[in-house]
């Protein structure tokens, strides 16, 4: 009974990890078409940013529970920084290219990033744990779990509704999903799909970053802990559909409760449960489980 | 038998039905002229009898054998070939590279990964292909440079690649100008009448309907208002209403323009 | 006749690599080696290419080539070359039908990821299974060449012998291929499935094979890779960046010839010898950059700029 408890909220803060990390590249590669490599490296910056600035800010000694304050300002600078960068100096030139090609062009960005990273940080490792043991444990029988975990429950819950309601309530949220349907009619209609793709971009960065940022108090900074975040985001970005906030939730909750009931039940096959998930879904909803069918061609 | 039947073919998008009921009975060596205003389930008609939609209902028979759930592959290679709206060639290639590809695939069952493609009498049939349909200036040159018409003929010449027992020609001159349709019809007509295949042609412009089809069928709606000889479908009633348009402008030999034109009621 | 132009490039290339393999010292010899077997993947990755299709998951069959290898020696005893990379040929042929089957289904970025992934579960299962030494990995012993159990010196331009004839093989295999009908249909593919599929073609079964053939060449280099190294383990045989190499060496080298994944393959090797030993916290900065710059500048690869002066002069 127990291990169902801790199978369902390991499955929840893994799943809301999973959420944060994956919304980003959803948002991107529905709108622009763009599987965005280098979200993993914008995830790696706002882990070492939160650290840093969480480690100065402690040395500084102000009240520590502004230091959530500053990871999600590490987000935001770091997305908005190197967002725009990639976007209005890298990704803007290659937009009507074949969209491997600009993958290959992330990927290239992605390399880059990351030994900048090794260049502004160094090889040793971070830690910033002082946001994570604040808020403490809670405790079921013999389970405790962190309380920080849990409130990563919470921040996703808030993300996902605070997007969706943007997306569907805002007009600019609605030029957005405009886009997302048919960037060509989109631009026909007047809607300055540059400006969009540029919004777009760096909201997605932002909420990749916004991922490191709340996992660097969980674990140790080093560099590539981007690396692995790709795969496994566009894992949860395919299962839901891409472009799909809701099918980036639903995505990273099977995912996320899949891979915690492996860990307890059959720790052999957790590392690669979320690919074997992702094949089953692909081998009967080609498009992800809220993806859209192609029109006709002829 | 007939060669080709249709029976109670129907076919629903959720609540929009493009086709209700077709029954349509082909025989050999019939040239067959369909007409329609858009969207009144003509290319929906060939996408199903050639395999690439699935009926809702109904079902077609070819030869005596049930073809409804065939892919198109397989019906090409039982003897039923088609051309595009939209000419569907590989851009990238020189014309002559598009007909050796169609030619080479066509003669095996399964593509050879040994054999070179640039055998000496595909290279030869493809040269008699060139000229028939009259596109020897065009030859070496990348399709995607080549204005429509040729691509059309082209497209054309694909399909019957396979010596296919029927050819279906989704508006083979669509797309060109009035003075070059009917060079282009009679291009295609010549030398599909060489090989005695039967065809059915989308058509709008009701002169090359009337000149080229021994028989017309109507659509409207999704539904066939008619079937018979042209001088009997292009009179009737409902066919002028919901095709034709109420004034049939007879051409008296001037520029196009005057010609009958679709549209009408329909809107 | 291009066939004979190719013969004559094919004999040419056969005397400079055996000339190289007696000439050159260790260290080059090794380096070819480890080359001509990133190039024989490559290869496998170019006539995907051709097709319009880039799989970010190539080093599943290199790996599984490799590990075939590993256990085969390993567990049977089996040391003979020729037998090795037989099977380091036929198992990922086999195991890309199994995953080709819902791979083949794909195009673009899907089928670009959905290889990856499929390399990440190999990746997953290897470094999972104690057995195999998970992350470290475990040595091969050296093979034989029918009976012959040569060592050292010999063994090395014995293997690399051994690779240069499979690449000689295998590129005379490839050009016949393209020349074939199946060939011809890659860049009709890549224009126009639908067309391919009205001329009675099924896209999907030739994109099948086309997937098994390069596996098999793949594999073929993992198992050359596998010998001349002397040690299999998982990050180096079947993590995605290995992948990753591949795909950055096809565009390096663009598809426009049958010897340019080689060459390409070794301009990579040279690099990356030299990057790593001098600059080991700038290599994938460079790589990255390398990556940039062709694509925008030269996005028909490094072979195009040799025919571009071969036309000129």
């Amino acid at each position: 009974m127990l291990t169902l408890l801790a199978i369902l909220v390991d499955g929840l803060v893994y799943a809301s990890w999973l959420f944060i990390v994956a919304v980003g590249l959803s948002l991107i590669f529905g709108v622009m078409k763009i599987l965005n490599v280098a979200h993993g490296s914008l995830y790696a910056f706002g882990a070492y940013a939160a650290a840093t600035l969480i480690g100065a800010y402690f040395n500084a000694g102000w009240a520590p529970l502004g230091s959530f304050a500053v990871m999600l300002l590490a987000a935001v600078a770091v997305g908005a920084i190197l967002g725009l960068a990639l976007e209005r100096g890298l990704l803007r030139f290659m937009y009507g290219r074949d969209e491997v090609i600009i993958v290959l062009v992330t990927y290239a960005a992605f390399l880059i990033l990351e030994d900048s990273i090794l260049l502004i940080w160094g090889t040793n490792p971070y830690f910033a744990f002082q946001p994570y043991a604040l808020l403490g444990n809670a405790s079921v029988g013999r389970l405790a779990f962190a309380n920080y975990d849990l409130s990563m429950i919470g921040l996703s819950v808030v993300t996902g509704v605070l997007l969706w309601w943007a997306l569907t309530h805002t007009r600019q949220g609605k030029l957005l999903q405009a886009v997302i349907h048919d960037r060509e009619m989109a631009q026909a209609l007047g809607i300055n799909v540059t400006r969009v793709f540029t919004a777009t971009f760096v909201l997605g960065a932002m909420l990749g970053a916004l991922g490191g940022a709340v996992t660097a108090p969980q674990i140790s900074v080093t560099p590539g802990i981007g690396v692995e975040v790709i795969v496994v985001a566009f894992a949860v970005v395919v299962i839901g559909g891409m472009g799909s906030i809701p099918g980036a939730a639903i995505g990273a909750l099977i995912v996320g409760l899949i891979r915690a009931a492996t860990v307890h039940l059959f720790p052999q096959v957790e590392l690669f449960v979320i690919y074997a998930v992702m094949s089953l879904v692909l081998a009967f909803r080609p498009a992800g489980l809220f993806g859209r069918a192609a029109a006709r061609k002829i | 038998m007939a060669l080709l039947e249709t029976r109670g073919l129907t076919k629903t998008f959720g609540s929009v039905t493009a086709a209700s009921n077709i029954n349509v009975a082909v025989d050999e060596r019939e040239v067959i002229g369909i007409i329609g205003a858009n969207g009144a389930g003509k290319t929906t008609f060939v996408n199903m009898v050639t395999g690439y939609l699935k009926p809702s209902q109904g079902s077609i028979w070819y030869r005596g054998q049930d073809i409804t759930r065939h892919a198109p592959r397989e019906i090409t290679r039982m003897g039923i070939c088609r051309s595009f709206q939209v000419p569907q060639v590989f851009m990238s290639s020189s014309l002559f590279d598009n007909l050796l590809l169609g030619l080479g695939v066509a003669e095996q069952e399964r593509p050879s990964f040994w054999r070179p493609l640039r055998q000496p009498h595909l290279v030869e049939a493809a040269e008699l292909i060139v000229a028939r349909y009259d596109m020897s200036q065009y030859r070496d040159q990348q399709v995607a440079l080549l204005p429509q018409g040729v691509r059309k003929l082209l497209d054309i010449a694909m399909a019957m690649a396979h010596r296919p027992r029927i050819v279906l020609l989704d508006e083979p001159t669509s797309g060109v100008s009035v003075s070059e349709k009917f060079g282009i019809m009679d291009v295609v007509m010549g030398a599909l009448r060489d090989t005695g295949v039967t065809v059915l042609f989308i058509e709008h412009d009701m002169e090359i309907i009337s000149r080229y089809g021994s028989r017309v069928i109507a659509f409207a709606e999704g539904t066939i208002l008619a079937d018979g000889p042209p001088q009997q479908v292009l009179a009737d009633e409902q066919v002028r209403r919901y095709v034709i348009g109420e004034e049939l402008h007879r051409a008296s030999g001037a520029a196009g323009g005057e010609l009958g034109q679709p549209g009408g009621a329909h809107a | 006749m291009a066939i004979d132009r190719f013969g004559v490039q094919l004999g040419l290339a056969f005397v400079v690599l055996a000339a190289a393999g007696f000439l050159l010292p260790a260290w080059a010899v090794f380096l070819l080696t480890l080359s001509l077997a990133k190039g024989l993947v490559v290869l496998g990755l170019l006539i995907l290419w051709r097709t319009g299709l880039v799989p970010f998951g190539q080093a599943l069959y290199f790996g599984a080539g490799a590990y075939a290898v590993g256990l085969l020696v390993l567990l049977t005893g089996l040391r003979d070359i020729v037998v090795l990379t037989l099977a380091a040929i036929l198992i990922p042929m086999l195991l890309a039908w199994l995953v080709g089957l819902l791979l083949c289904r794909y195009r673009d970025i899907f089928f670009a990821m959905l290889s990856m992934a499929f390399s990440m579960i190999l990746y997953g299962i290897l470094v999972k299974t104690e057995a195999l030494g998970s992350t470290d990995g475990f040595n091969v012993a050296p093979p034989t060449f029918l009976g012959f159990a040569p060592s050292g010196e010999t063994m090395r331009v014995s293997i690399y012998l051994w690779v240069a004839l499979l690449s000689l093989a295998a590129a005379y295999g490839v050009h016949r291929y393209l020349s074939s009908a199946l060939g011809q249909l890659a860049s009709a593919i890549r224009d126009n499935e639908i067309r391919v599929e009205y001329l009675g073609v099924s896209v999907q079964r030739v994109i099948l094979i086309k997937a098994i053939i390069a596996a098999g060449l793949a594999g073929a280099g993992g198992a050359v890779t596998a010998f001349a190294v002397g040690h299999i383990d998982p990050d180096a045989m079947t993590y995605w960046t290995v992948s990753g190499e591949f795909v950055f060496i096809t565009i390096l080298s663009g598809t426009g010839s049958i010897f340019a994944p080689f060459v390409g393959s070794l301009l990579f090797e040279l690099i990356r010898s030299f990057a790593i030993q001098y600059a080991p916290h700038f290599w994938q900065m460079v790589l990255g950059v390398s990556l940039l710059l062709i694509i925008l500048f030269l996005p028909n690869g490094l072979w195009s700029v040799f025919t571009r002066l071969r036309k000129r002069g």
